[in-house]
């Protein structure tokens, strides 16, 4: 038995892939990314509540069951085992990739997440390593109810330990999943339900394995740099082409990855605009957001007007889409509010 | 203990067995005797949980543990990372925050780990290492190993969810766990009878569809014997089971726990029937002479001053080293 028997060897991809484009929806292109990890990687695991045989509740594990037999199983529904099994099989060098089926769910089992999955590799002092994926999804959508609507990133971004992504497009699902997946650390893939079946990209498949973190530029600009992620990426930049027709020019920044953060990046964009508003869909306070403006405005960045964050007001989240809809911005009044923080009243 | 669900009578083992079972209680018994000291003396810090009492379900444990084996225990695990063969300086300088302790002074007393010797941690938290075991043994599904987990938790962690999600999952997918509950009858300071409506624990098996059954937790060879079967099927692809071990805590629930809820003649009784009680008569009854059943206390006595004292000598753990390894 040697200090390593435990430890799996971080995979590395050391050929050059040959990629392909297709033509894909985010919910295909996470079943790609999912394909290439379960055939690339042996050590994986695929588990769950109804994701082998049924293929998922929204059919992004479809056909995984068939083509790779018992690494990808079905479990109870019993979120503590499917997590704390993954942070067991993780310790004895599987990979596994494990989803939450609504982000809500992680919430009965944070448990496993913060106080084993987090501390498993600095606790054992390295000795143990924990490089699970949780997939989950999050978002609002008609009809939700407040225990299927929530937005939750900033619970695990305020965990040490994990790492945190939330794709926006089909290329990153897949890229971001892929990254994941080869990732030595535990990492949380936050999707978003109401991309899956939105319209087809192009999604270039087998490309290199990317590391985690990075920013996208989204929309370049010069009155004010807006930061956001998720599916409300869209609605940022609905809004800045909405003001670009009146005048104010907007940077748009995607962050897929929230941990690691490019603090540096950012800090660097917001200094050559001079204004910065985070957009998100989570909630205000103890929002992601929050952390944000603290780390430009620690960095001393001078600004020409306030720090803005927009998203969810501080309340519970409704289930008629009327009542959503008045609490929840769409990019109407994303714009409006840009517009009069930029241009004064 | 009158209501095992099997008789034990008859499992004894040779003269030279029980004196080595004899040694490895002490060997238990006087490391947590020397932490308390420690933690008393202020060389150690913070809430430090013991098991003394408790050491014959470790002992008789140990060598069913097989080299790829994992084990998972609870805050009250010094005694189980023993077992696994973790060296005592090592332990001692991980309750100590030395550089030299198993985990650098990462883990402390109560979430220390050492993987390279089966232990695959402690855990503070009440019935969670059950759910990780499981993954330990859905691991050896796909590695080839034959692994077996061992989850060890006490009668507390019977009314976690987790324990609950655990036992449930092992029997639905038929892994090779087996689940110890060290039953000594108090979760922290409540007494287990109040906070279920049927004591004998081990009867939940049934209906994870499970073997379960109470042993006697303070006799190292009737633990190997019950335990050894449920380890032996579980390798053999039997799946798993639930071993409810009655013992008894003859200490607080952690150092200065004042034990104000102790029922009159507990800790008497409890005395009587300690492992290192129980095993000194059967040896007297063996044959033994005093000298021998003496030396097995001393020569634990002064292996683990000696540890200690290797464990006092070593450094602190270094500050530089506070951030590392919090990614890989």
């Amino acid at each position: 038995m040697s200090e390593t028997t435990s430890i799996s060897e971080t995979p590395s991809a050391t050929t050059t892939p040959a990629t392909t484009t297709s033509q894909l929806t985010y919910g295909q292109a996470v079943n790609a990314a999912l394909r290439r990890c379960l055939a690339e990687l042996p050590d994986t695991l695929l588990y769950g509540e109804d994701v082998a045989k049924p293929g998922g509740v929204f059919g992004v594990t479809r056909g995984l069951r068939r083509e790779f037999g018992e690494r990808v199983f079905d479990t109870p529904i019993s979120e503590s085992a499917i997590l704390g099994s993954a942070v067991g099989a993780a310790m004895l060098g599987r990979r596994p990739i494990v989803e939450i089926m609504w982000v809500d769910f992680s919430l009965v089992a944070f448990d496993q997440i913060v106080n084993q999955l987090a501390n498993v590799h600095y606790v054992s002092r390295g000795q143990l390593r924990a490089p699970v994926v949780i997939r989950t999804q999050q978002g609002s959508a008609p009809g939700a109810c407040a225990q299927h609507s929530q937005s939750l990133e900033a619970f695990f971004l305020h965990v040490p330990g994990l790492r945190v992504c939330m794709p926006w497009t089909a290329q990153d699902a897949y890229d971001l999943l892929v990254a994941a997946v080869y990732s030595d650390d535990p990492t949380i893939v936050i999707e978003n339900r109401t991309l899956y079946n939105a319209a087809k990209q192009d999604v270039v498949l087998g490309g290199p394995v990317q590391q985690p973190g990075g920013l996208r530029v989204r929309r370049e600009g010069s009155d004010a740099t807006v930061v956001t992620w998720g599916a409300f990426t869209a609605r940022a930049l609905e809004a800045a082409a909405a003001l670009a027709e009146q005048g104010v020019s907007l940077e748009v920044l995607e962050l897929p990855w929230l941990n690691p953060f490019p603090t540096d990046e950012v800090i660097e964009r917001v200094r050559r605009t001079g204004r910065l508003a985070v957009l998100h869909e989570a909630n205000v306070t103890g929002g992601f957001g929050a952390e944000v403006v603290a780390r430009v405005a620690g960095a001393g960045v001078p600004l020409r007007s306030p720090a803005l964050r927009l998203g969810l007001p501080d309340t519970r989240v409704p289930a008629a889409p009327s009542l959503v809809a008045e609490l929840l911005p769409g990019s109407d009044r994303i714009a409006a509010s840009l517009r009069q923080w930029v241009l004064g009243p | 203990m009158s209501d095992q669900t099997r008789a034990t009578d008859g499992v004894t083992g040779s003269r030279s067995r029980i004196l080595a079972d004899l040694h490895q209680v002490w060997r238990m018994r006087v490391f947590e005797e020397k932490v308390r000291d420690l933690r008393l003396a202020g060389d150690a810090v913070g809430s430090i949980h013991l098991g003394i009492g408790q050491e014959a379900v470790a002992v008789g444990t140990a060598e069913l543990i097989g080299p790829d084996d994992a084990l998972f225990a609870t805050y009250r695990g010094h005694s189980w990372a023993l077992a696994c063969g973790v060296p005592p300086a090592a332990l001692f300088a991980e309750v100590l925050g030395r550089a030299t302790g198993t985990n650098g002074g990462r883990g402390g007393s109560a979430h220390l780990s050492a993987p390279a010797h089966r232990f695959f941690g402690e855990n503070s938290i009440v019935g969670a290492g059950a759910p990780i075991a499981v993954g330990a043994a859905l691991a050896g599904r796909f590695d080839g190993s034959g692994r077996v987990a061992i989850t060890v938790f006490g009668d507390g962690a019977m009314n976690q969810g987790a324990v609950h999600e655990a036992m449930n999952f092992a029997a639905a997918m038929n892994l090779p766990v087996v689940f110890v509950c060290e039953n000594n009858t108090w979760s922290e300071l409540t007494p287990i009878d109040e906070m279920v409506r049927d004591p004998h624990l081990h009867r939940r098996a049934a209906a994870y569809g499970i073997p379960g059954e109470r042993i006697d937790g303070n006799d190292p060879a009737i633990v190997r014997d019950r335990l050894g079967a449920a380890v032996r099927r579980a390798r053999e692809g039997g799946g798993p089971t639930l071993v409810e071990a009655m013992t008894a805590r003859l200490v607080g629930h952690y150092i200065g726990d004042a034990e104000q809820y102790r029922r009159p003649g507990e800790l008497d009784e409890a005395r009587r029937l300690e492992p290192t009680v129980r095993l000194a008569a059967q040896l007297r009854a063996a044959g033994a002479p005093d000298a021998e059943i003496e030396r097995a206390e001393h020569d634990a006595r002064a292996e683990t001053e000696q540890a200690a004292a290797e464990a006092l000598a070593a450094p602190l753990a270094d500050p530089a080293t506070a951030k590392d390894h919090l990614y890989v």
